[in-house]
């Protein structure tokens, strides 16, 4: 998985003085955490729901080997075909293969969030055929030849008015100005895709769950983008991850009830589709090959380690919404389609720790994320680990190791730690300025520390420590 | 600032003990908080004793390096041992010692044994007054309104968010202002502040923000990070109204009011 997420800090920056980017980015944070409330307060006991819906996905992870294995059958035995792809790069020759097999030349795509994660739609323009994404918002950023911003909104940093320019630019429609209304906006996509609905020979769909029992895929959209994508063309080929797949019917079920509520504070999305195999005897319509391409990336590498807890994920996004960081500078910050805390667990493991080690390095540890979790992933302790592997590997800079070897031998003994700070107190002040009270304020640092107080002030640390003072205060009490 | 001189109480020898782990940026930056939490915890009826200290490990912990996190454990459970309680003015660093210090031995059972032993006695201030202590803060009384910000490891490694309401709200005269999103992050994050400064600055602005729009005298946690970071931001913003104060000055103060009724002349408060 290619990342820029090296770039964090750069692209921090960047993102932080996006004004498009920021006012979405107000509306996530002040009212996507206020309707997962909402609809977790409506549930009979939600938390209850969770940790089923966390039994259901720890079952998947622990059973993986045979759950596929009862997929695959299930399929075969409804007549479609099941793809194991070990790399990003396999799963891609796979489809433009599959395309290739059915004299294929345009394709329809509703949203996948794995197709994102192997590159799918520029490995299959540049095998020659045409890739249109379904989703309004994958559609837009297709458009501006972005990547997703948001797992579940993908054209979250995208404004209006910057939708209008792309129509107008790709669109190819006269007119005077590029389109401002967004309902006009919304037919206008309605109508190019129709078209393409209608003239594609291959379909590609994610999916949400596998349900090993029936073989059946289940996808979820708000759109019911999918459910055209995979009924109208002739072939539907699904690609997703192979910790997607659960045990039952019942429990898919579980897992559905807590996604909607989770990702938007519904109970449940527009569309829920289980899609069993191809168009059968007697049928009138639905696609005549039906295949399922199971991608491994790096997945099953996870379950052999202190990682494995995240293959529970499925994919609601709320921990991006509840993200204080996330929040602040949105997806492409992250240089990885995945972001927020989800993404910074997930990219170091698909990408390689090397170029991804602000990812976990990023986050407060705050541990929002991890209480709304509804599958309980651990994050703040996966994120730690992280922290804890690129410490082993000597990633971070050499000021922040030094500065922890250092804070370590400090604090190893009570009088180092008393000697040191009293020197390092007197270095600090004499940084500082007076302010009201006793109260001193670092308001301009030096050198490589300016960025500290760029936009706000620090407060000086005081003139004697409470342990001098009370050392003082004791002596005076006994006496 | 105003508890600094403040008359202590005189020791009580026969309480049970409570060692008071100030914190290293109580003890270094805020002193006051950690005079305010003798005096709350003294007027709970506890013996308090400060035993020579450093930090908790923290940084280090959080910062990947589990090695460094466990030799400054191991020093602070040889300091720390022998005390009744163990009580911190900030949930951070009192989570650190009762979450991750029972993790971080797995290989040393003896030091896993003593980790665990002061986790079970180590509490943060509010929660150990409210649940523990069960302490009445009477006739304590304070004109103002306060906004309270839940700091992150508090709330959810410890579950704090009644106590330090409850507390504040049992003072007369204290009226309780919720902020919008009182559980969001401030932004300091340790580590994370100093490494990016940029990202970090803009969760504080949401933070001071929400503070701002509720316009109450004082905006009070449980956690000397969390304050450092919304009075370095208001600081900048030139806002003065709004006083940061750690919810056991708040609370301490409180108390004056009453101990000036009781006994005048015994304090010399000075704001």
């Amino acid at each position: 998985m290619q990342t820029t997420s090296k770039h964090f800090r750069a692209q921090a920056r960047e993102a932080l003085a996006n004004e498009t980017l920021q006012a979405s980015l107000e509306g996530v944070r002040r009212v996507m955490p206020e309707i997962r409330a909402a609809a977790a307060d409506r549930c009979d006991d939600f938390a209850a729901l969770c940790t089923q819906a966390k039994d259901v996905r720890q079952h998947s992870i622990d059973h993986l080997d045979q759950l596929l294995a009862t997929f695959e059958q299930q399929v075969v035995a409804a007549g479609g075909q099941v793809h194991w792809a070990r790399t990003g790069e396999e799963a891609t020759q796979i489809i433009a293969d599959l395309c290739a097999s059915v004299d294929c030349r345009s394709i329809i795509k509703s949203k996948s969030m794995v197709s994102e994660e192997i590159e799918l739609n520029s490995a299959l323009e540049s095998a020659g055929y045409e890739v249109t994404e379904t989703d309004l918002g994958e559609y837009i950023i297709q458009l501006r030849g972005e990547k997703p911003s948001h797992i579940l909104a993908p054209s979250l940093h995208v404004s209006l008015a910057e939708v209008g320019e792309a129509f107008n630019a790709k669109h190819g429609i006269e007119r005077d100005a590029p389109p401002t209304d967004a309902g006009e906006m919304l037919l206008e996509a309605r109508a190019v895709l129709r078209e393409k609905f209608l003239s594609a020979d291959v379909g590609i769909t994610g999916a949400n769950f596998l349900v090993a029992e029936t073989g059946g895929v289940v996808v979820v959209t708000n759109e019911g983008n999918a459910d055209l994508s995979m009924s109208l063309p002739d072939t539907h080929i699904v690609v997703t991850g192979i910790e997607k797949v659960v045990r039952s019917l019942v429990d898919t079920g579980v897992l559905l009830r807590v996604l909607a509520r989770s990702a938007i504070g519904e109970r449940l999305s527009n569309y829920t589709t289980f899609v069993h195999g191809p168009r059968q005897e007697g049928e009138i319509s639905g696609p005549r090959g039906f295949h399922v391409v199971l991608v491994d990336n790096g997945r099953s590498q996870l379950l052999g380690t202190g990682f494995r807890d995240m293959l529970r994920c499925i994919r609601c996004s709320a921990c991006l919404n509840h993200c204080p960081v996330y929040t602040a500078v949105g997806g492409h910050a992250y240089g990885s389609v995945y972001s927020g805390p989800m993404g910074a667990i997930l990219t170091p493991a698909f990408a390689g720790l090397p170029g991804t080690v602000h990812l976990p390095g990023a986050s407060t540890l705050c541990g929002r994320c991890e209480s709304i979790c509804p599958v309980g992933i651990p994050l703040v302790k996966l994120l730690r680990r992280w922290r804890e592997a690129s410490h082993a590997q000597s990633l971070p800079t050499a000021g922040e190791r030094f500065g922890l070897a250092c804070w370590r031998l400090v604090n190893r003994w009570p009088l180092v730690y008393r000697l040191v700070t009293k020197f390092g107190v007197i270095l600090v002040r004499s940084l500082s300025v007076p302010g009201t009270g006793q109260q001193r304020w670092l308001k301009r640092l030096p050198s490589f520390t300016a960025l500290w107080t760029q936009h706000r002030d620090i407060p000086a640390p005081a003139g004697n420590s409470f342990q001098a003072q009370w050392r003082r205060h004791r002596a005076g009490r006994k006496s | 600032m105003f508890l600094a001189r403040i008359e202590l109480l005189p020791a009580n020898e026969s309480a049970k003990t409570v060692a008071l782990f100030a914190t290293c940026l109580v003890d270094l930056f805020q002193p006051e908080v950690g005079f305010a939490a003798v005096r709350l915890l003294e007027a709970a009826g506890f013996d308090v004793r400060v035993p020579d200290q450093g930090c908790c490990g923290q940084p280090n912990f959080n910062g990947g390096d589990q090695d460094g996190a466990r030799q400054i454990a191991a020093g602070l459970i040889r300091q720390f041992a022998g005390y009744d309680y163990v009580v911190a003015p900030s949930g951070s660093c009192a989570a650190m010692v009762r979450c991750h210090y029972p993790v971080l031995f797995a290989d040393d059972q003896e030091l896993e044994r003593s980790a665990v032993e002061l986790a079970q006695k180590t509490w943060e201030l509010t929660s150990f007054l409210v649940d523990v202590a069960g302490y009445d803060i009477g006739s304590a009384a304070l004109d103002a309104s306060v906004t309270y910000h839940d700091s992150c490891s508090g709330l959810r490694e410890l579950g704090i968010r009644e106590q330090p309401r409850q507390l504040l709200s049992s003072v007369a005269g204290i009226e309780l202002r919720e902020m919008e999103q009182p559980d969001a992050c401030c932004g300091f994050g340790g580590l994370f502040c100093v490494k990016y400064p940029d990202v970090a600055d803009r969760i504080g602005s949401v933070k001071t923000d929400s503070i701002c729009a509720v316009g109450a005298d004082y905006v009070a946690a449980g956690d000397v990070g969390c304050l450092m970071q919304i009075e370095g931001k208001l600081h900048r913003l030139g806002e003065k109204k709004i006083k940061v104060v750690h919810v056991a000055e708040i609370l301490a103060k409180a108390l004056l009011n009453v101990s000036r009724k009781d006994s005048p002349g015994s304090v010399d408060a000075d704001d």
